[in-house]
């Protein structure tokens, strides 16, 4: 099969593109990008108004499988990423049972592959069981095809244990992306400590606890030299640490999802809208900010949804007993360029380094690049097209999402996965 | 008629909402302490389910009287008792009881937010009987109506909450709602008791009882709650009692006019000494009779306002 997308503005930093162009794809690869190429075989996509990047990749999201398949599966979250324009995610492993041996690893990956919409990208476990006492098998996962680990869901708690697990790491060519949370600090924390905690009567989970473990972590990675990741960074001060890091020259880098950019602990009222809960958990208006100037600057790597899905009975209940998270793939690249891009903050450049190069890097996946001979794994982009975010506009199998309601501007309408077309004209394949 | 729908929290009430509910309570005064027939026809054919998801002896009894007494319909059911146990949502506890046509759910519950949720469950009124750690409007307001019987007036009045703030819903109503009266709050406690944002409430905030206590108009002395300390915030009652607990020789030092209150129940020898309890400016059981004079005040101006 070839496609021919027609007069998109192509942007892709990595080859220097920031121009309309014609793109060819034939079978899985991009054959010919030019200002007018003439494919009379090919089936056209009218790329007129619209920008054609590489394809965005979230490298955090939950999808449930196997264990807890009532409230999304790799086939129902596949269909979620693709309809948000996304070519390739990377799911944590608190599956049940926990992503922890090479074989959980390959499931996920068969089953994506059945799925056809997405490349999966399965994380595993740093320790057995996520329990934080002994290795995972490492070396096994990372040969049926691992893309970074993590026992994302809870931090390690034992600093002994997480020197090892990154130490044991280092050999391998993978980042350890750190769930940072001291359990004896957030300990029955369920909302941002401060205000929002004396405001609602409920126990506070303090940004101390997020931040006195990236500061531990960032320590284990200069002691060892793994690679490390900070994973949904929530506070300012923890961004300070990362900044520092970086500035030393240490291999450290972290991410930011849509919902610590653009929402805070103001916005929980007293109507208790479980959707907003989250791990962690909403931070202030301040640290909100410093995170925006944070993805703006360099200094946060990469966009990340930590799309976490729940069934409807495990939000509408009381905020104490309600699950952490919120879904994410379908909105989080039109919160982006509704909040970000089209206000003139972000530029197109950086927006495709914090959704597709960079993710995709640490990923350790092969770049893609919008240049002959490169995968064709692409998004096109429609700056204009407005979206309700309302329960039937999601296609994924939960609806628990922080912005029901909003009005966005901006979202994908094409993808193409491996020359595959997974998204056409905003539809699911 | 209050501004407001609900009874779930103080800051919602408006100074005016608050003199109108010790304004009724007051002139239920008379029939309840007054008359050998303790009742009126108020709110005859109304009928009231007191959800109680928490044990509570002291306000459940309470609203069961205020009940009585309005000449209410009322049936109390407890988390023992309901289907919460049996791993039903409230969401659909809720909706089973409003399909048998209630006028007004009284609730309590060991989460925060639950009388919330239970309005955008029934279109009957809520009255919020308290919600964990968040609010408890109905002793705010009993503790208001026995402030002002004994000073006549609750502007201007100093009043020092001490003890387990951060797990208080008592504070978390009691200080604004002082705030809105016009009243000067301190918040007394050690750090590891201490509210998270002390500012939100307005109040002002310390850990020494002993260099505010000469101040005070009322000191209002909390209970500690032992069976929701988590983790050790303090060492030990023993130490408690010594640095934070109403003493005689603590009591000798207050204002000649100054009161003392807690809403029960309380741990006499911790937080407060038996002997105070029982002292002349004990306003303790005062407190306990105003409760039903003001959820008779609440129920009657919430439910009287529609037909």
């Amino acid at each position: 099969m070839a496609y021919l997308i027609k007069g998109a503005h192509v942007v892709d930093p990595q080859v220097g593109l920031d121009d309309v162009r014609d793109v060819l794809v034939e079978d899985k690869s991009i054959v010919e990008v030019a200002e007018c190429i003439d494919a009379p075989d090919a089936e056209v996509i009218d790329g007129a108004g619209k920008y054609l990047v590489p394809g965005l990749v979230d490298m955090h999201v939950h999808f449930r499988d196997p264990g807890f398949e009532y409230k999304e599966t790799i086939a129902s979250g596949s269909r979620a990423a693709a309809h948000g324009g996304f070519t390739d995610v990377a799911t944590m492993p608190n599956t049940d049972p926990v992503t922890d041996t090479g074989a959980e690893i390959r499931y996920q990956i068969d089953t994506a592959r059945r799925a056809g919409l997405v490349h999966v990208r399965p994380m595993g476990a740093l320790t057995r069981g996520e329990k934080g006492e002994s290795l995972a098998e490492i070396g096994d996962m990372v040969m049926e095809g691992a893309s970074a680990f993590s026992d994302d869901g809870h931090g390690v708690q034992s600093a002994g244990m997480m020197k090892t697990c990154m130490a044991y790491v280092s050999q391998f060519d993978r980042v350890v992306c750190a769930h940072c949370e001291v359990e004896s600090l957030s300990k029955n924390g369920v909302i941002n400590s401060g205000n929002a905690a004396t405001r609602l009567g409920m126990f506070g989970w303090p940004p101390l606890g997020e931040e006195l473990e990236i500061w531990r972590d960032i320590e284990l990675c200069r002691s060892t030299g793994c690679a490390l990741h900070i994973c949904h960074i929530s506070t300012a001060k923890g961004l300070e640490m990362v900044r520092a890091a970086k500035a030393e020259g240490l291999p450290v880098t972290c991410e930011v999802t849509p919902h610590h950019l653009f929402l805070c602990d103001e916005d929980i009222d007293d109507t208790y809208n479980t959707n907003l809960k989250m791990n962690p958990p909403l931070r202030k208006r301040s640290d909100m900010e410093a995170l925006v100037e944070g993805i703006l600057d360099g200094s946060i790597d990469c966009l990340v949804t930590d799309h976490a899905p729940h069934a409807a009975h495990e939000k509408d209940c009381e905020w104490e007993i309600a699950f952490f998270g919120t879904i994410g793939l379908e909105t989080s690249l039109p919160l982006m360029l509704t909040n970000l891009v089209s206000t003139g903050k972000m530029s197109w450049n950086r927006l495709v380094e914090v959704m597709a190069i960079n993710p995709r890097n640490l990923l350790r996946c092969k770049p893609v690049k919008i240049e002959a001979g490169s995968q064709a794994d692409l998004t096109l982009i429609d700056p204009k097209r407005e979206i309700d975010v309302t329960k039937e506009y999601f296609v994924g199998k939960s609806k628990n999402s922080a912005f029901l309601g909003s009005h966005l501007t901006g979202v994908a309408t094409d993808v193409l996965m491996a020359g595959k077309r997974t998204l056409t004209d905003g539809v699911v394949a | 008629m209050l501004s407001v729908r609900h009874l779930i929290d103080t800051p919602s009430l408006t100074a005016d909402d608050i003199t109108q509910i010790l304004d009724t309570a007051k002139s239920f005064d008379p029939i309840v302490n007054g008359r050998t027939i303790k009742k009126v026809p108020a709110l005859r054919g109304r009928t009231i389910v007191n959800l109680f998801l928490e044990p509570s002896t002291r306000t459940l009894k309470s609203f069961e009287l205020a009940e009585k007494r309005l000449s209410a319909d009322s049936i109390s059911m407890g988390g023992a008792t309901s289907s919460v146990v049996k791993g039903e949502s409230l969401a659909d506890t809720i909706q089973t009881i409003d399909a048998m046509k209630v006028d007004m759910f009284v609730v309590r519950a060991r989460l925060a937010g639950t009388p919330q949720k239970i309005t955008e469950n029934t279109d009957a009124i809520v009255i919020n009987g308290g919600d964990g750690k968040h609010q408890h409007p109905t002793q705010a307001m009993l503790d208001l109506y026995t402030i002002r019987e004994h000073f006549g007036h609750l502007d201007g009045l100093k009043v020092a909450i001490v003890g387990d703030l951060a797990h208080s819903r008592v504070c978390g109503s009691l200080a604004p709602a002082l705030k809105t009266m016009g009243a000067d709050v301190t918040l007394v406690a050690p750090p590891t008791f201490q509210v998270g944002d002390p500012a939100w409430f307005g109040c002002t905030q310390t850990n020494h009882l002993d260099d505010v206590i000469e101040d005070m108009d009322v000191v209002y002395m909390l209970r500690v709650q032992l069976e929701r300390m988590e983790g050790a915030a303090i060492p030990s009652r023993r130490e408690y009692n010594r640095l934070y607990g109403l003493s005689l020789e603590r009591e000798a030092r207050m204002k000649p006019n100054a009161i003392i209150c807690h809403p029960g129940p309380m741990n006499r020898g911790m937080e407060i000494d038996a002997e105070v309890a029982d002292c002349a400016r004990s306003r303790i059981l005062d407190q306990v009779n105003a409760g039903v004079l003001t959820r008779m005040a609440e129920m009657y101006l919430l439910l009287g306002g529609e037909e």
